[in-house]
């Protein structure tokens, strides 16, 4: 007996609502911009500048005490997290300390620092601090700049290699679909504040690429099948690619974000938001591959013109023969 | 049909059994790291007691490289610094003066006196008598100029010399500021390599990156501050003729600076601006303590450095001099006879660990230039413990439960599917040790990102089966379409995510690029374990039993 998530046959019609789907997608595209704009991200040190410290206490934490003592340093925008995790002991009591870039300082002064632990040692002398971070204004500036840059240019290669492998609309559409996920992604992080950190962009480049790695597969199929059923209507060859893969998908799905999950629960509160951003991801990426590269494909057509030698359009190497002497 | 030749067999087991070879040592981390440990120790002859007991842990035959953990799972100090390369153009101007100072008397006739103006850092401005000799000054300040000694600046000359009215104004020309700038990088990422090294800490990263910053990262360290403390001093020490001894107001003479005194504040010393000696003139230098127990700094001097400070102290007995150390005078004794012996003692107000600290920098040499720190880290050893175990736990019960999803899905094809995926989580821990990549927190993450997403070769391959299944003419048929069909699937969803952890690995630093390389490696991995070793795996049973029909 078999564990089967999904029917072994289905002719599911994964086009009937796709206007709705579109269109749903497009506005939380709108609502994640809007979020963006107006609630902002929060975005950790990394990105803004300034110097982060994690502290640990045997005694509870009294956040109100810990601003207390800070406030007197003039030290401008402080913030104070406490952090919860299941794999902490009994009394082990973390929070996060976050301090803006002080002004018209260019590099990151240990004075300040040094001020802070010693008057968060006065409120609770059995604290310790396992980690203090600390990025100048200048780098921060850079490393926004260099993250942006990884992003474009990751979309744009994926860009350059499906229409190479594809065709422009394959192209296009599993684009469309990334842009959909990174945006999505980051309208998640603005509406619940999520700390937005350099490992959040490794987190929306693997996004880009488990979302690609869906689409591909379908669209893969896709090709496979336009071969095949040469006189059948491009909704009808999408719609069957989309079932003939169904399985696959949502199995990698799974076992995927069960390693995920895993990670989420068990591996600590200092990568939580990384894999969180993760998790999400290949959520929207699962969706996005069916319902939206195919869907924006489907709108856009294909050329059905491939030569009778099948020599594969830009030239893939792999498929195009293969398949042509099965048909033969 | 399923036929695999094999030479393909052997190297594909080859492989594997050497990935399970470079992967074993991380089982064993901290017996094969004493092992490491002490075989380096005896290879620098300073071995300790034990040290052949910790080399007999580990056996010598089997690979003993480790994976590198991340400093946020090490613990340790992370610095980022900039290094002020004008600093050097300021100091080149200054050691150009007398050059052009000679240059210019020899043509006094045409240009008249001449007078060194202040000057905006890095420029020389010097003002002649006589504007009308200006063609000649020009000509004869010119004539110091040299080619530049560098790749990129081949037919360029050193200096630019330009007039301005009857003042000449001397920079460096473009060509030899990037190669100053150049050389200037060079010592400071060596000299901080000498400091770091002097506290001997195990594998610290010191990189150069971009045009004028440098990486330091010291697993082990307590805190970054002590770090900066280490590699932050520039420690140049210079030995120069005091000419006057006052309060706040002293006022320099021509070519003099005024320097405070490190202890007494509002005491300045009125110093010869030429030093005697100067850190390069050091051989050594070595903590001590003086006849009355207070610590101190023991030095020896090269020969040249002691032949010159012989001379000079013959010629000064009675006069004083000061030690000066980064702009600060730490003292100023009086010579009371001629110091021939080469060595020498620099007391102050030290405790052991100051006096400790000022030797090791001393030892190491001077900085060329100050450095300014743009971003620190420290990230203490118990976080990043807590890290690995929490890390370790999610890998296994993640491991766990995908195991037994694909047991469940696809029965004795998911078992091959399972040996697979373990053997890529070992092949990438082979990997890893292979090439010296770096374990960070986020490389954690990405192993068990891709022990989920390992699986999709496997799950495109065997769905493809299924499906062949029902139209192929019996199951070896099957398999093999199964595999051929979906290569080309396989091919285009691993490049493309390749793609982006390649991306990322280039734009990326610290945990961000520990991430990539994992997640990258995994992708290999798990493309290799996919088309080859389950493929093998199945072959193999398919050749023992020969089945009519298969369920997959």
């Amino acid at each position: 007996m078999r564990l089967k998530l999904v029917p072994s046959e289905t002719t599911w019609d994964f086009f009937r609502f796709s206007k709705l789907a579109l269109g749903g997608s497009a506005l939380a595209v709108i609502a994640s911009i809007v979020l963006f704009f107006v609630a902002g991200l929060n975005f950790g040190i990394d990105f803004r500048g300034g110097t982060t410290i994690r502290t640990e206490a045997h005694s509870a934490v009294d956040v109100a005490a810990y601003r207390d003592a800070l406030q007197g340093l003039a030290l401008g925008d402080i913030s104070i997290t406490e952090v919860f995790d299941p794999n902490f002991n009994a009394d082990q009591h973390v929070t996060m300390v976050n301090v803006q870039a002080q002004d018209g300082q260019e590099a990151v002064t240990p004075d300040t620092i040094t001020a802070i632990e010693a008057a968060l040692e006065e409120v609770d002398p059995t604290i310790t601090f396992p980690s203090v971070e600390s990025v100048g204004p200048t780098v921060s500036g850079e490393l926004v700049q260099t993250a942006i840059l990884a992003v474009t240019l990751a979309i744009a290669a994926v860009l350059i290699y499906i229409w190479l492998r594809f065709e422009w609309q394959f192209s296009l559409g599993a684009v469309v679909a990334l842009v959909h996920d990174v945006m999505l992604t980051i309208g998640v992080f603005s509406l619940f504040q999520i700390r937005f950190d350099l490992a959040i962009i490794a987190a929306l480049l693997t996004i880009v690429g488990y979302s690609l790695n869906d689409t591909v597969v379908v669209f893969d199929r896709v090709r496979e099948n336009l071969r095949k059923y040469k006189k059948r209507p491009l909704g009808e060859v999408l719609n069957l690619s989309i079932n003939e893969t169904l399985s696959r998908t949502v199995m990698t799905s799974v076992t995927t974000l069960i390693a995920l999950i895993a990670l989420f629960v068990l591996g600590g509160d200092v990568i939580r938001g990384f894999v969180f951003a993760m998790i999400w991801g290949v959520v929207v990426g699962t969706y996005s591959s069916v319902f939206v590269a195919s869907a924006v494909l489907l709108r856009l057509g294909v050329t059905r013109d491939w030569s009778k030698s099948d020599s594969g359009p830009g030239g893939g190497s792999g498929g195009g023969t293969q398949f042509a002497n099965v048909d033969a | 049909m399923l036929n695999i030749s094999l030479w393909n067999r052997i190297v594909i087991w080859g492989i594997v059994a050497l990935g399970l070879a470079f992967a074993a040592p991380n089982l064993f981390y901290p017996r094969v790291e004493r092992h490491n440990d002490a075989a380096a120790a005896i290879e620098a002859g300073l071995a300790e007691e034990g040290a052949q007991a910790d080399l007999a842990a580990w056996p010598s035959f089997l690979p003993s490289t480790l994976v590198n953990l991340g400093l946020d799972l090490r613990g340790g100090a992370h610095l980022l610094a900039q290094v002020q390369v004008e600093d050097v153009y300021e100091a080149r101007m200054d050691a150009l003066w007398p050059s052009v100072r000679d240059a210019l008397r020899e043509q006094r006739d045409t240009v008249g006196t001449i007078r060194r103006q202040d000057s905006p850092p890095g420029e020389l401005h010097v003002r002649i008598s006589q504007p009308e000799g200006m063609t000649a000054a020009l000509g004869a300040v010119r004539a110091l100029s040299q080619p530049v000694s560098s790749l990129t600046g081949v037919g360029a000359s050193t200096l630019d010399v330009r007039a301005e009215g009857d003042t000449l104004i001397v920079t460096l020309s473009q060509a030899e500021r990037a190669a100053t700038d150049d050389r200037t990088m060079r010592q400071s990422v060596e000299i901080v390599r000498r400091r770091v090294d002097e506290v001997g800490t195990r594998e610290p990263t010191i990189q150069r990156q971009g045009e004028d910053r440098v990486l330091i990262q010291v697993p082990g360290i307590g805190s970054a501050e002590e770090l900066k403390r280490l590699i932050g001093t520039t420690a140049r020490l210079t030995f120069h003729p005091v000419t006057g001894r006052g309060g706040a107001g002293l006022q320099p003479q021509s070519r003099e600076i005024v320097l405070p005194d490190i202890e007494e504040t509002g005491v300045f010393y009125r110093l010869e601006q030429t030093p005697v000696l100067s850190g390069e003139d050091l051989s050594d230098a070595q903590p001590g303590f003086n006849q009355n127990g207070q610590p101190t700094v023991n030095f020896t001097l090269t020969t040249s450095g002691a032949r010159a400070f012989c001379q000079y102290s013959q010629n000064n007995v009675g006069a004083p001099f000061a030690i000066v150390l980064d702009e600060e005078v730490i003292s100023a004794p009086t010579i009371r006879e001629a110091i021939c012996g080469g060595s020498g003692q620099i007391s102050g107000n030290f405790t052991v660990e100051s006096s400790t600290e000022l030797a090791v920098l001393l030892r190491a040499g001077a900085l060329p230039a100050e450095m300014i720190f743009l971003e620190e880290r420290t990230i203490g050893p118990e976080l990043g413990a807590d890290s690995i175990a929490a890390g370790e736990v999610a890998a296994v019960v993640a491991g766990v439960v995908v195991l037994l999803f694909m047991g469940l899905s696809y029965g004795l094809f998911g078992l091959f599917a399972n040996i697979a995926l373990i053997l890529n989580v070992v092949l990438i821990f082979g990997l890893l040790s292979l090439i010296g990549a770096t374990l960070t927190l986020p490389g954690i993450a990405g192993i068990v990102l891709t022990i989920g997403m390992a699986v999709d070769a496997n799950v495109l391959i065997f769905e493809r089966i299924r499906e062949e299944l029902k139209t192929a003419k019996g199951p070896a048929r099957a398999i093999e379409l199964g595999y051929e069909r979906a290569r080309s699937a396989i091919y285009d969803a691993n490049v493309t995510t390749f793609i982006t952890a390649l991306i990322l690995f280039m734009m990326g630093s610290g945990p961000v690029r520990g991430f990539a390389i994992t997640l990258g490696l995994g992708i290999v991995t798990s493309v290799f374990t996919a088309l080859f070793v389950t493929r093998l795996l199945i072959v193999m049973w398919f050749e023992r039993r020969r089945p009519k029909t298969i369920e997959v």
